[in-house]
């Protein structure tokens, strides 16, 4: 990086430089999730259909891993039908409106020590910002579209998003307590030490709380009333086609994803290894890279949670919206007040398993 | 009156969830039992009712004497039959058409014909690609029963002794 920087430096001025510096580190953000995102829909094909008994795609390229690139190409060159009575703009607007917060809050994701693109100290402030903001291009696609479903769909996903937004709040207020910091470097750093420095320990509560609300956050299954197939077609995105839609679901899996790192950053201590504090392995020649701290261990414990998101789709059947209100506020947000108090008298008496 | 401690053990405890999940995780590395089927076909019984054909004898007469058995038993009314005397006094189809889009493969024809004439084969990839073709004249079924012959007189020896 720095040597780019001084060869650019070269016949180029300093603001530019930084310009193109920052663009080219939101490209090396941006292009992965946009492709992780494409094969977490051939990951969640391919595991659905193994749990029913199915083998899932594999028509296209060896074991069908070119599916997601032939329906990115079919996707591209489909029609995007706008309805009669939509309103054209917002219709058009509510797609990108939903990428957007969640390509942005990537941005303060720490991948490993100081690979981040903007080391904030409101990291985790900036995180809860911009999941709720997610819900505006759902709404907005809901009423724009001028059809009941859409319109159905978006209410349901309105008040399912801002009822569990409370209590993943709360989970997080629980992580900065424990941390002592908004910073997500900081948050990642306090966990070190060793495995049992994790968060997952002492906040095992809020841990699960956590991940249930990232799941309804997401929209995703079991909490999938928002498109509900069996009720109301496909929810907010019934009238969207083409590239419209691709965005959509672009947007549900950078979600995805952004959920099971943020939930391994927050309680599974990011890109710290489980096996530090064993020097016998992270000292090791050449296995030791591996078994020390690293990106790697970011992806494996996000890879997992991914999983899990995959793992409970296929496994449980939806919600009724009676039961996701009464879930989230009923359940998750006392479970989440209770442990937060429990913890402010564990740290005001001095009593902090986390910093051993 | 009481809190019901149980149910709250297993609530929490996501007990039932976790029984749900062991079950999908069983079935994740289970073998699977899809028939990847342009390469893998499932085996076929000798009694399959595909696509029909009309048989010949050995010397090359056609068996059709024109009954209209088959004709009279189509639940369906796709089997259309004329049929006039040969110059060597026996009787004989003039046209023998039936129409692939009202036949419901029911097998009806097969079973009644006194002669073997019509049958149905094994051959169920087929399909159509101009107006019209879905009749099939006479020429295209005898045509379809000399080719696949064998096959067809392999099946009909296989499920003689049931019938």
């Amino acid at each position: 990086m720095e040597a780019l920087t001084r060869f650019l430096n070269n016949f180029l001025p300093d603001d530019l430089v930084t310009f193109i510096l920052i663009l080219l580190k939101i490209a090396l953000i941006v292009v992965p999730v946009i492709l992780l995102a494409a094969y977490t829909t051939y990951a969640e094909r391919k595991i659905i259909g193994f749990m029913q008994v199915r083998i899932g795609p594999n028509r296209v390229g060896p074991l069908g891993l070119l599916q997601p690139i032939a329906d990115t190409c079919k996707l591209i060159f489909k029609e995007i039908v706008i309805p009669t009575h939509s309103n054209r703009f917002l219709f058009l607007s509510a797609p990108l409106l939903s990428m957007g917060p969640a390509f942005t809050a990537w941005a303060v994701i720490p991948f490993s020590e100081g690979m981040v693109l903007a080391n904030i100290n409101a990291g985790l402030l900036f995180l809860l910002a911009l999941s709720s903001l997610g819900v505006y291009g759902i709404i907005l696609a809901g009423w724009a579209s001028n059809s009941k479903y859409a319109q159905l769909g978006a209410m349901r996903v309105g008040a399912q998003m801002i009822s569990y937004e409370i209590a993943m709040g709360f989970a997080l207020v629980g992580v900065l307590m424990a941390a002592g910091s908004l910073n997500m470097n900081d948050i990642v750093k306090a966990q070190s030490g060793s495995i049992f420095n994790w968060f997952i320990w002492p906040l095992f509560g809020l841990f699960l709380v956590y991940f249930i609300s990232g799941i309804a956050e997401t929209n995703r299954a079991p909490f999938d009333v928002a498109e509900g197939e069996s009720e109301i077609v496909a929810g907010f995105h019934v009238e969207y086609s083409g590239m419209a839609m691709a965005i959509f679901f672009i947007a549900e899996y950078a979600n995805m994803i952004l959920i099971a790192v943020l939930t391994s950053i927050l309680f599974l201590g990011g890109w710290l290894s489980p096996l530090q504090g064993l020097d016998v392995l992270t000292q090791l020649p050449g296995l030791g890279l591996f078994f020390g701290n690293g990106l790697h261990w970011l992806a494996l414990k996000a890879c997992i949670f991914l999983f899990l998101f995959l793992w409970f789709r296929a496994t449980f059947p939806r919600y009724r919206y009676d039961q996701i209100m009464r879930l989230g506020w009923k359940v998750l947000i006392p479970v989440t007040l209770v442990w937060i108090f429990a913890e402010g008298i564990a740290i005001v008496i001095g009593w902090q398993p986390w910093l051993f | 009156m009481g809190i019901n401690f149980k149910y709250y053990l297993k609530a929490f405890s996501f007990y039932e969830l976790i029984n749900g999940l062991i079950v999908t995780n069983k079935y994740l590395t289970a073998r699977k039992i899809t028939i990847k089927y342009p390469e893998q076909k499932t085996p076929l019984s000798p009694r399959f009712r595909g696509h029909h054909a009309l048989r010949r004898y050995p010397n090359g007469e056609e068996r059709c004497i024109a009954c209209k058995l088959c004709e009279a038993v189509c639940p369906a009314l796709a089997i259309t039959i004329d049929s006039e005397e040969r110059p060597d006094g026996t009787r004989r189809t003039t046209r023998y058409e039936i129409d692939l889009f009202k036949c419901i493969y029911c097998g009806y024809c097969e079973e009644a014909c006194p002669v073997d004439a019509i049958v149905e084969t094994n051959i169920f990839e087929y399909h159509f690609e101009k107006q019209g073709e879905n009749i099939q004249t006479k020429e295209k079924l005898l045509a379809i029963g000399d080719k696949y012959e064998a096959e067809i007189a392999k099946m009909k020896a296989t499920d003689a002794p049931y019938r």
